[in-house]
């Protein structure tokens, strides 16, 4: 009854061509950011520190990578790596430009992550699908041994790793260790959201049916003038751009530090099993599949203490993997398109309710 | 002198003409010395039995297979190799045999789609979406409109075209071509597989088209009813070959076609 278009008429393309043309989403969407600017306020750090954050961070890998495989059919298994060159390339530039704000670096080292990506990118060209997830890898592997095997990348550090240092924004400390949970979230977020806002504008402009188009029918693609090429580099830049910043957001403001083995193989699969569940070509997907691969697990974790189970921690860890693995096994057969297909159904279905259709 | 000044008037009205075009795949040959010509504004057919080199023939038009020998003119340019988006800069747009839309799209993006070329706002506008970016998609979302309404399909354009009907999904797949705005569009058996009342709206949109938009049209198809009503001129190929050309009256007695489709006594 509430979510209903009826009434609502559109007179002219503008307004028909918006993102959300229905005003139920657009309040929606509103009370959401609200909501999330909101929980700042919290004093909770659990909630900011061990979910929102990393939720927000991996949302974004998954976006970037939903760009790349969702959108333009590219299946790519190199997400970690690219992460891990957006945080050396932010942990380069704030040691060699400690004066430039921390956050300029942030997302700079989105753009050495695009560059990287555009390399690995060019036998896009030639191969696709599982061949090309190969070549990916190649980049995933090659990447990986120079975070290990290039002591520049970690200022020639002992222990191997990356420390961030205390860096400030009007005099506030965002990263480093005297950074509060409240500030790295609300920073976190803005730059989520604001990347959300500008994937989705590019998504729904001429570059995202460019991309679709590639993905779809590439020949039907080429011959209506879309060069294949350049259209699957810039799907490439853009995505590893995504996956940069995220990997220097995880490492800047989420661990405060990182090894090479954090961006390694299994990071990469991470990410695309949440689009995968989340749904693929969706970037509300992105957010659901992030949700359910990262925060459920945490949820689950802490159910049967509440309960007032007395169950050996370790034993919960071992039946949190098997309940997620079980719900993932269990989505991909209820809706092979992922979490986004079930969420647009039960839109559809509130569209029409109390009435079966 | 007067079949001379006919022969020039031809020659400037053309709009493209293949010379010579031989392409072979191994030892197969595919397409074997054939000439001949499309003229500005007419409905041009291209029929011959199956394996005739038809499609092979679209897709040397078109820039996907590069032939052996011979050489295309298109608008008085000469060319012997050139990309498909080349093709498509140059005014050439195509249907498929078997439809080749973009599935996940609805129907309205896959002929936005077709627009791609003529947007020009980069990365910048883009990804604000604002501005001359959203003037931009507005506008050429109106052209859009325009050949929706055109082949009758405003019921469907929220649809992903995965889900429509075969008949819906070829005239979504003539949207999109004519969405490019081409100068020469390659239709590929636009009405295989459809039946009689389909047929009969694929043609009308086939001659409106060709008549109110002024669009020269090359066409397979197979069903000679069709070939006949509406063609200006056809080419017939048998083996790779060329076996005739004309008028649909005089290839409909040429003793070669009749004996290609229907087969000889030895």
């Amino acid at each position: 009854m509430l979510y209903r278009e009826a009434g609502q008429f559109k007179t002219s393309y503008l307004a028909d061509q918006a993102i959300f043309p229905i005003r139920q989403d657009r309040i929606g969407m509103a009370v959401i950011i609200a909501g999330a600017y909101l929980l700042t306020l919290t004093q909770n750090d659990f909630l900011l520190n061990a979910m929102m954050i990393p939720f927000l961070i991996f949302t974004l890998a998954a976006i970037g990578l939903n760009l790349l495989t969702g959108y333009t059919g590219l299946l790519s298994l190199g997400t970690g790596a690219f992460m891990g060159v957006g945080a050396y390339a932010c942990y380069k530039l704030t040691s060699l430009f400690p004066d430039v704000n921390v956050l300029v670096w942030v997302v700079a080292s989105g753009f050495f992550a695009a560059l990287v990506g555009v390399i690995f990118g060019v036998p896009s060209l030639r191969i696709k699908g599982f061949y090309l997830a190969i070549a990916t890898l190649a980049a995933q592997f090659f990447l990986e041994w120079c975070f290990i095997r290039v002591p520049w990348l970690y200022n020639y550090n002992v222990s191997g790793a990356i420390e961030v240092p205390t860096r400030t924004l009007f005099g506030i400390p965002v990263t480093g260790p005297t950074a509060t949970a409240q500030t790295r979230y609300l920073i976190v977020l803005t730059i989520v959201a604001v990347m959300t806002w500008l994937a989705s504008n590019l998504v729904h402009g001429r570059i995202g049916r460019m991309w679709m188009a590639v993905r779809d029918m590439d020949i039907a693609a080429e011959l209506i003038g879309i060069r294949p090429l350049p259209t699957k580099l810039l799907a490439f830049a853009i995505s590893s751009f995504y996956c940069g910043v995220s990997g220097a957001l995880m490492v800047f403001l989420w661990y405060g530090g990182a090894e090479a083995t954090v961006f390694n193989i299994n990071q990469s699969f991470n990410v695309l099993f949440m689009i995968i569940i989340g749904g693929l070509g969706s970037l509300i997907g992105s957010y659901l599949g992030a949700a359910l691969i990262f925060i459920l697990p945490i949820v689950l974790r802490f159910v049967p203490p509440r309960l007032g189970l007395d169950i050996q921690a370790a034993t919960v860890e071992h039946v949190t993997f098997m309940i997620v693995g079980a719900l993932i096994i269990f989505f991909l057969i209820v809706e092979p398109h992922g979490l986004a297909r079930l969420w647009q159904i039960a839109k559809q279905k509130l569209r029409v309710w109390p009435f079966p259709y | 002198m007067r079949p001379r000044s006919d022969a020039d008037a031809a020659a400037t009205d053309v709009l493209l003409s293949v010379e010579g075009v031989t392409l072979t795949f191994g030892g197969v040959t595919a397409i074997n010395d054939v000439s001949f010509d499309i003229r500005k504004g007419e409905i041009r057919a291209i029929i011959g039995p199956n394996g005739a080199g038809k499609t092979s023939m679209l897709n040397v038009i078109n820039g996907f297979y590069t032939p052996q020998r011979g050489r295309l003119t298109f608008k008085g340019e000469a060319r012997t190799k050139m990309r498909p988006y080349e093709a498509a800069r140059g005014g050439i747009a195509r249907t498929f045999q078997n439809v080749a839309l973009f599935k996940g799209m609805s129907a309205l993006d896959n002929i936005m789609t077709g627009r791609s070329l003529k947007m020009r706002r980069g990365l910048f506008w883009q990804l604000l979406r604002h501005g001359p970016a959203m003037t931009e998609e507005i506008g050429h979302r109106r052209k859009v409109e325009e050949i929706i309404d055109f082949l009758e399909i405003a019921h469907i354009r929220r649809v992903q075209v995965g889900r429509l009907p075969y008949g819906l999904q070829k005239r979504v797949e003539l949207g999109r071509a004519l969405a490019m705005e081409p100068d020469l569009l390659l239709l590929d058996e636009p009405m295989a597989g459809m039946n009689l009342e389909e047929k009969e709206d694929m043609s009308r949109f086939i001659i409106d088209v060709n008549q109110e938009f002024g669009t020269t049209i090359a066409l397979i198809e197979h069903d000679m009813g069709v070939v006949m009503d509406l063609s200006d001129r056809v080419v017939v190929l048998d083996y790779g070959r060329k076996i005739a050309d004309g008028t649909p009256d005089r290839v409909k007695n040429n003793q070669a076609v009749i004996d290609a489709y229907l087969g000889v006594a030895h």
